[in-house]
């Protein structure tokens, strides 16, 4: 779901990079209180992760592919806004020395991909798992469920802001003059690939994670929120 | 810890599996493919697709891509520039944070 340059109107291409900047000031802001140095390394690892699983192409059958982000993990770890950063950074050295995703367009794709994923699949994930035991199986699952629903949620948004184009920018005649697909095909099509297969995958990296950590690190599971000290 | 990052070897070893995959993305084809899905490539689309040249396009080494095994080391070679990127850019926000840390301790 990295869009490239030239599918979405540099005036959606604005709006969404607006969005993101106060987005991202808050996440700096927030990082440099509540990040200890001790997790810098962990952000590294978790936005390398994210990177690398996005190389994981998988086939969609209706002939395109789709990958996991790993933005829930990171999000269910280091918290929303770590996560956000993460990804971002992941997605930017996409964009800027592999072509992969636009420039233009990577306030969107930040905003689909670092934004949404994260905050939908941690309060999602807050949300159920409640106050159980860090071991216990409600929280596995509530990480599962999380993963599932929010890449879901952001190819919806991926295919809303993709189908609104020939809706909004079209020539007189009816052109369009970016994406082509209008939202009764974009929506579908890409909910189709992360309902059946991307989410599944997002969900399966998720829970193998959390179960892993459940069985022999489970402090890890306990970094965020940072408990307050009275 | 060492064990993440061991981890994180391992997935980058294995990434060439996600190149077996032939089709794009949904919406991320490139002007050609749209061209031959559509008959015509949208004006907005010509005008701004080419205005970035990535270094190493789709995660392709320039004359490594004759066969897969090539095309697999390429991509490789990518996830490791990246991480060596990725830690970069942490290394500097550590830097800089311990910087302002030292610097609250002489006040």
């Amino acid at each position: 779901m990295h869009i490239p340059d030239g599918y979405l109107s540099p005036q959606t291409c604005a709006i969404m990079g607006a969005i993101m900047v106060p987005v991202i000031g808050t996440a700096a802001s927030k990082l440099k209180k509540t990040l200890k140095d001790k997790q810098v390394p962990l952000l590294a690892i978790g936005a390398a992760f994210s990177f690398t699983i996005m190389m994981y192409n998988v086939p969609i059958p209706d002939g395109t592919s789709a990958h996991a982000v790993g933005a829930t993990i990171l999000a269910i770890i280091l918290g929303p806004w770590a996560a956000m950063v993460g990804v971002s950074i992941a997605l930017i050295i996409q964009a800027l020395f592999f072509g992969d995703g636009g420039i233009l367009t990577l306030g969107a794709n930040m905003f689909n991909m670092a934004f949404v994923i994260p905050f939908v699949s941690y309060y999602l994930y807050k949300l159920i798992a409640g106050n159980s035991e860090i071991s216990s199986r409600r929280r596995f699952v509530g990480s599962i469920i999380a993963g599932y629903v929010a890449i879901n949620i952001s190819a919806l948004c991926v295919g809303i802001e993709l189908g609104l184009q020939p809706l909004l920018f079209h020539k007189l005649d009816g052109t369009p003059m970016y994406a082509p697909y209008n939202l009764i095909q974009t929506v579908p099509a890409i909910m189709f690939a992360h309902v059946i297969l991307a989410g599944p995958l997002e969900a399966a990296v998720t829970g193998f994670v959390v179960k892993y950590m459940q069985k022999s690190n489970p402090a890890m599971l306990r970094i965020y929120p940072p408990k307050i000290r009275s | 810890m060492k064990k993440y990052w061991q981890v994180l070897i391992a997935l980058i070893i294995f990434a060439p599996l996600g190149l077996i995959t032939q089709g794009n993305a949904y919406g991320e084809w490139s002007g050609g493919e749209l061209k031959s899905k559509i008959g015509f490539i949208p004006e907005g689309m010509a005008r701004f697709s080419d205005k970035w040249k990535a270094l190493l396009p789709h995660y392709s080494l320039p004359g490594w891509n004759s066969n897969f095994i090539n095309s697999s080391l390429g991509y490789i070679f990518c996830a490791i520039v990246a991480l060596v990127i990725i830690l970069t850019i942490t290394s500097v926000i550590s830097f800089l944070s311990k910087r302002k840390n030292t610097n609250q301790d002489i006040i």
